[in-house]
C-alpha cells in the first residue's frame, strides 16, 4: 500500500516538475507564431545580437575548456591541503548573483579597478568591449564546466591511469590518451551546461560590458531592450535563443554520449 | 522529520504561495516608478505614512510593458507624460497627474577633466553612455542631439559605448569610470553623493522633462493609491522630490 502510494507521489512530483519547467518554454512558442520567429530573424538588431552571443559564448567555452580541463584534472587526482577551499572558490560564481558578478568584475578589471591600470597599460580594453563580454561569460560559466570535469576525472578508473603510467606513456600522454577519453561524457555534459549558461548570461554582461548593438549587446540584452518596444520581437528572439541553446545541448550530449575507445 | 510536521510545513508553504499570488498581502501599496525616482519616493512614502509601500524602480518603458502584459501594481510613475497618457488611453491607467519636472544634464565622474562641455563629446577618444531609445532618458538625449548640427550629433553618437536600459545603469557606468560622460537627470547627480559632476546644457537644447503618475485601473487598493498620487503634489511629496533634486511641476 505504502509502496504504491510512494509511486503515485513520485509520479506526481515528476509531473509537476515537468509541467512547471515546460509550460513557460511552450508559451514562448505559442505566443510567437512561426512567422514571428522568422520576422525576428529579419531584424538586424536581433540577428546581430544572436551572432554576437554565439561568437562570445564559443570563445568563452574554448578558454574554459583549454584552461579548465588540466586544472580539473589536477584537482581530481591530487589531494593537498586546502583542496576543499579551492573547490569552494571554484564553485562560488555558481551561487553569485549575476549583478554581483558584474560588480566584482568591474572592481577587478574596470578602469578604476584593482587590476584596471595594469590591464590598460598593456593596451587592453575590456569594459564596453566585446572582449569584456567574453570575460563576463567566462567568469560566470566556467564553474559549470570545471565542476563537471572534476567529477568526470574522479570517475575515471585509477588503475587505468596507473597502468598507463607504468607502461611509460608519461603524465601528459596519460592525460591526453587515457584520462580525457575516459572522462569524455562528463566533460561534454559540463561543456554543454557552461555553454548554455554563457548564452543566457545577462546581469554580469550588462554591468561589466554594457549594451551596444553589434559590440556588447548579446541576445539576452536585446531581448530585454525589445521587451518595452516590441513584445512579440522579444518573445520571438527568446524562442530562437531557446532553440539554439537546446540544439547545442543536444549536439554536445550526442557527441559526448558516444562510447570512447580508451586505447586511442 | 515527523509526518505531521512535514504536512504543516507543506501547507504553510502552499498557503503563503497562494496569498502572495492573490494580492501581495493586504496592506502593501505597490508602486512601480521610473528609476530616477528611486531617491525621492521612499522618503515621501515614509513621511506620508505609507509604511507598507513596496517599490519597483526601472526604466519607465519596461514598467509600462509590464502593465501591458497584465501586471497590476497600484501606482505607476514615469519620467515622461507620454507613457502614462498611452496607458490611460488603453484603459490601463486612470487619469495621470504631472507632479514634477527634472532637467537633463551631461554628467561626468567627479573631478574628471576629460570632458568639460557638450562640444568636447565629439572628440574621438571620449566614451559616452546614454539611455536606449525606448527609455525616457534616452529619448530626451536624442532630442538634444537632434538639435545639434548633424555632423556634431553623429560624432557624439559614434562615441556611445553603451545604451543602458535605465538611468541608474548610466550613473553606474559613470561612477565606475567605465565612460567619460553620460546624459542623466540633475537629480541623479544629486543622488550620487558626490560621485558625479553635472554640466548644464544650454537652455535652447534642454528638453522638457516632466513626470506623471496615475492609479493603475485594476488596483485593489484604489483609494490608497489615489491618495499616494495626490500626495505627490502636496507639501510632503514636493518636499521629498525637491530634496532628491527634482523640480516642481510646470
Amino acid at each position: 500500500m505504502s509502496n504504491s502510494l510512494f509511486r503515485v507521489g513520485s509520479a506526481l512530483g515528476l509531473l509537476i516538475t515537468l509541467g512547471f519547467l515546460a509550460v513557460p518554454l511552450a508559451a514562448l512558442f505559442t505566443e510567437a507564431s512561426p512567422s514571428d520567429l522568422i520576422a525576428s530573424l529579419g531584424e538586424p538588431q536581433a540577428t546581430e545580437a544572436l551572432w554576437l552571443s554565439l561568437r562570445t559564448s564559443a570563445a568563452a567555452v574554448v578558454i574554459i575548456v583549454l584552461v579548465g580541463t588540466p586544472a580539473a584534472y589536477l584537482l581530481a587526482l591530487r589531494s593537498f591541503g586546502g583542496r576543499s577551499l579551492v573547490l569552494t572558490l571554484i564553485e562560488l560564481p555558481l551561487v553569485l548573483p549575476p549583478a554581483a558578478a558584474g560588480i566584482a568584475l568591474l572592481a577587478a578589471f574596470g578602469p578604476r579597478g584593482l587590476l584596471g591600470g595594469a590591464i590598460e597599460d598593456m593596451g587592453i580594453r575590456l569594459v564596453l568591449e566585446t572582449a569584456g563580454v567574453i570575460v563576463a561569460l567566462t567568469f560566470v560559466s566556467a564553474p559549470f564546466y570545471v565542476r563537471g570535469a572534476i567529477a568526470a576525472f574522479e570517475s575515471v578508473d585509477r588503475d587505468l591511469l596507473d597502468a598507463s603510467r607504468t607502461l611509460g606513456v608519461g603524465e601528459a600522454g596519460t592525460f591526453a590518451r587515457v584520462a580525457v577519453p575516459g572522462a569524455a561524457t562528463g566533460l561534454g555534459a559540463g561543456l554543454a551546461l557552461a555553454w548554455g549558461r554563457a548564452l543566457g548570461e545577462f546581469g554580469a554582461t550588462l554591468m561589466f560590458a554594457g549594451s551596444l548593438q553589434g559590440v556588447t549587446q548579446t541576445a539576452p540584452l536585446a531581448i530585454f531592450e525589445f521587451l518595452s518596444s516590441d513584445f512579440t520581437a522579444s518573445i520571438a528572439l527568446s524562442a530562437v535563443l531557446v532553440m539554439v541553446s537546446a540544439a547545442l545541448l543536444m549536439a554536445v550530449k550526442l557527441l559526448g554520449g558516444r562510447p570512447v575507445d580508451a586505447r586511442g | 522529520m515527523s509526518r505531521p510536521l512535514l504536512a504543516v510545513m507543506l501547507l504553510t508553504a502552499l498557503g503563503t504561495g497562494i496569498s502572495r499570488c492573490g494580492g501581495d498581502g493586504d496592506d502593501e501599496l505597490v508602486v512601480t516608478a521610473a528609476a530616477s525616482l528611486s531617491e525621492a519616493f521612499p522618503p515621501y512614502a515614509e513621511r506620508a505614512g505609507y509604511e507598507r509601500a513596496r517599490f519597483s524602480f526601472a526604466g519607465s518603458d519596461e514598467l509600462a510593458a509590464q502593465i501591458r502584459q497584465g501586471a497590476t501594481p497600484d501606482v505607476y510613475a514615469a519620467a515622461n507624460t507620454s507613457l502614462p497618457e498611452e496607458l490611460h488611453a488603453e484603459g490601463l491607467l486612470e487619469r495621470p497627474v504631472t507632479f514634477a519636472t527634472n532637467r537633463l544634464v551631461l554628467a561626468v565622474p567627479a573631478g574628471s577633466q576629460d570632458v568639460r562641455s557638450l562640444s568636447e563629446l565629439t572628440r574621438p577618444s571620449v566614451r559616452i553612455a546614454i539611455g536606449d531609445d525606448d527609455v525616457p532618458v534616452g529619448i530626451y538625449t536624442r532630442e538634444v542631439l537632434d538639435r545639434l548640427p548633424s555632423r556634431e550629433s553623429e560624432s557624439i553618437l559614434a562615441n556611445v559605448g553603451s545604451t543602458e536600459p535605465d538611468v541608474l545603469g548610466i550613473a553606474a557606468k559613470l561612477s565606475q569610470g567605465a565612460v567619460d560622460a553620460g546624459f542623466v537627470y540633475r537629480s541623479d547627480v544629486a543622488a550620487s553623493s558626490g560621485r558625479l559632476d553635472a554640466i548644464e546644457l544650454p537652455t535652447r537644447l534642454r528638453p522638457d522633462v516632466a513626470y506623471a503618475a496615475g492609479v493603475v485601473t485594476d488596483s485593489e487598493r484604489h483609494d490608497e493609491a489615489a491618495e499616494f498620487v495626490d500626495g505627490l503634489l502636496g507639501p510632503e511629496g514636493q518636499a521629498a522630490l525637491r530634496q532628491a533634486g527634482l523640480l516642481p511641476p510646470p
